[in-house]
């Protein structure tokens, strides 16, 4: 019998061209390589600089999300960075044989929600992309990881990366998320007890009743956000609900390769009596709806929480850190963030923009408004997603509501195309960063779950999803 | 290719914030570049110049000691966040050569490594000793060798810091890691034979 080992494991050791030795790291087979408009350019110019090819371009799939503005699509790109920047990627993936998802594509979306859709994403592969949000496809048992443009290069030219075997921490999520709580709640709150450095060097897999019970897209919702806490890999072990999310999805297997492929992937668990290098433990049955506070996605606590105070905290490294973040969000210690006026929701992003999050949303908005102080942006993951949503309506609800619908794209979680908060404005953000100014220069993030984030659109200022769940609130 | 890696001596530039994320060391919108060249205005660039675009006279960058420092000290958790390699091209835009912190984010650390920025990870009482140095002599030279794996500081005491020794080879010889990959190609082709493709993307 051999050694038990964690899913983890078992994906890595399939891809080993060469073992990792004393002197050298591991060359790591990589099955799926996305490339986006953004880190990439430079990686296609050395190529060219040193006569390379893409080794395999078809496994290689490009997308254009970053930069790409989500107003319609006949209107031309204002920005002419921009548009330079989208051009080259035409140019780039036509000379270089790379089939694209360019803008105006029906196809084209946010690098992880279309992966997912397509079918591309599958159990057991290794996924890659300059994007520390690749993270997002190991919901799907998948080894996804972002990287450095030189990797792209590497990845491009030899299909390989060289890579040092990471340890693995198995976070467990144990009993039933209570009304009005989500998966976004999940990972903020694993966020806030291990902090933005807690998995550094680690891969996440996340296990538990909590997590089985999720679907496929709360799952991407948590892997998703693994690198915030510092993993750059977070993954989960497929199961029926992942073979239902990918059966019959344009790049699924078919057939008796299907089958075939079912077996294999059932093999991919971890074993029981495999070991971890780390574990962590959140209890699901106690979790609130999240709300971050401060500047990185650490700084977060239940919707009715206070914010703390930097003069409880002993390390001065850590206490000035607090008091900068609260300096930069114009927030008092001790206070509730319950009830504080915001300008902005944004309902997007590779963590919470696809069709379930965009129907817990439009359940919650239907016959509602937003509050009239507050600008409301709807960014759909992808065109696949706005289709759905626009087929089953989802639009009309936002659109009545006093929100914008908008086009695909990575929109105001990154505010590089046009969509961005204006200094000192407030955010409730379904986003993953509340990093100083990156909905914006000077804008103010507070991440949260859509379902909060629409509760706090009626309201106007950070409410508690639950008090519009239900009629009768006792907490 | 990076230039190969001799020792230096240089003063430093101290910025005790922890969990300095990829979007301070440069902001998303001087993302929109197709070249890696020029980031080093935009290090920083919303923490050195306030509204108007003006230097931000309080910002260590702007002071004078900062120029023509090679050396970065800052809080725990250093380049968190995006994988954006356009941090990495920004700081050594600036001409920052070595960055010190307790610890690096996995893929900042990788793409420093790649350009030949050098993440050096030192204990706590040392980078708390590098904190007072920076109030108390701020013109300090501190000398890095890469060869020997040490920090040394200007008391002379040096602290032994931890580097992938590939990366360091690489690095000290001037050895191109893409380069090392492509002579891999008949090992690459052997895996490819062996394992079936899981997906195609050409063929929808």
């Amino acid at each position: 019998m051999s050694q038990p080992r964690t899913l983890f494991e078992k994906v890595w050791e399939r891809h080993l061209v060469a073992p990792q030795t004393d002197e050298s790291p591991a060359v790591l087979y990589i099955d799926l390589h996305l490339v986006h408009e953004v880190t990439s350019p430079q990686a296609f110019a050395t190529l060219r600089e040193r006569g390379l090819k893409v080794r395999r371009p078809d496994c290689t799939l490009g997308t254009m999300d970053h930069s790409t503005p989500t107003t319609p699509l006949d209107i031309p790109i204002m920005d002419a960075q921009a548009a330079a920047q989208i051009e080259q990627m035409k140019r780039n993936c036509a000379e270089f044989g790379i089939p694209l998802y360019a803008l105006g594509s029906e196809y084209q979306g946010i690098v992880h929600v279309i992966g997912p859709e397509r079918g591309l994403t599958q159990p057991g592969m290794t996924i890659v992309c300059g994007d520390s949000h690749t993270s997002t496809h190991g919901a799907f048992g998948a080894l996804a990881f972002g990287i450095g443009t030189s990797e792209v290069a590497h990845v491009l030219a030899t299909q390989c990366l060289l890579q040092y075997k990471p340890k693995t921490m198995a976070v467990r999520v144990e009993g039933a998320l209570r009304l009005g709580v989500s998966a976004k709640d999940i990972i903020l709150a694993l966020i806030a007890k291990i902090g933005v450095g807690g998995g550094t060097g680690y891969v996440f897999e996340y296990c538990g009743s909590a997590i089985r019970a999720l679907s496929m897209e709360e799952r991407m919702t948590i892997c998703n956000m693994s690198i915030e806490g510092g993993a750059r890999a977070g993954m989960i072990a497929p199961d029926e609900t992942t073979f239902a999310y990918l059966e019959g999805r344009p790049f699924a297997p078919k057939g008796e390769a299907w089958e075939r492929a079912v077996a294999d992937w059932r093999t991919l668990p971890t074993d029981d009596g495999a070991t971890f290098d780390a574990e962590v433990y959140i209890d699901a049955n106690a979790l609130e709806p999240m709300i971050t506070y401060g500047t990185n996605p650490g700084m977060g606590m239940p919707i009715r929480g206070t914010i703390p105070d930097p003069d409880s905290i002993s390390d001065p490294s850590q206490r000035e850190t607090l008091i900068k973040a609260l300096k930069y969000m114009d927030l008092q210690p001790n206070t509730p963030l319950l009830g504080h006026k915001i300008d902005v929701v944004f309902l997007g992003s590779c963590t919470n923009s696809r069709i379930s999050d965009l129907r817990a949303a439009a359940a919650l908005l239907k016959g509602r408004k937003i509050a009239p102080n507050v600008r409301m942006l709807v960014v759909p993951g992808s065109q696949q997603v706005k289709r759905q949503a626009e087929a089953e309506g989802l639009h009309e609800i936002f659109k009545a509501a006093g929100a914008e619908w908008r086009e695909a794209g990575c929109s105001m979680c990154i505010a590089m195309n046009g969509d961005q908060l204006q200094p000192g404005e407030y955010a409730v953000s379904t986003s993953n960063r509340n990093f100083e100014g990156r909905q914006g220069k000077g804008g103010r993030t507070f991440l949260a779950s859509p379902l909060t984030a629409v509760a706090s659109a009626i309201n106007g200022c950070v409410s508690d999803p639950r008090e519009l769940l239900e009629p009768v609130v006792s907490l | 290719m990076p230039e190969p890696i001799r020792p230096f001596s240089s003063r430093f530039v101290a910025l005790p914030i922890e969990n300095i994320d990829t979007d301070q060391i440069i902001p998303a919108r001087f993302l929109k570049t197709t070249s890696a060249e020029g980031l080093g205005a935009a290090l920083f660039y919303d923490w050195r110049y306030d509204a108007n675009g003006a230097p931000r006279s309080d910002f260590i960058l702007n002071q004078p000691q900062a120029q023509g420092a090679r050396i970065l000290v800052a809080g725990h958790n250093f380049g968190a966040g995006s994988s954006r390699e356009h941090a990495v091209w920004a700081l050594m835009g600036f001409g920052f050569r070595a960055v010190i912190s307790t610890y690096f984010a996995d893929i900042f650390r990788n793409n420093a490594l790649k350009n030949g920025l050098l993440p050096i990870q030192v204990d706590a009482e040392t980078h708390r000793q590098l904190f007072s140095l920076a109030q108390e002599a701020p013109d300090s030279q501190l000398y890095v060798d890469l060869e020997a794996q040490q920090l040394v500081l200007p008391d002379g005491r040096a602290v032994t810091f931890p580097i992938d020794p590939f990366a360091r080879r690489c690095l000290l010889d001037g050895v191109d890691q893409l380069g090392y990959l492509l002579n891999m190609a008949d090992r690459i082709a052997a895996y490819e034979a062996t394992h079936p493709q899981r997906v195609n993307t050409l063929s929808a």
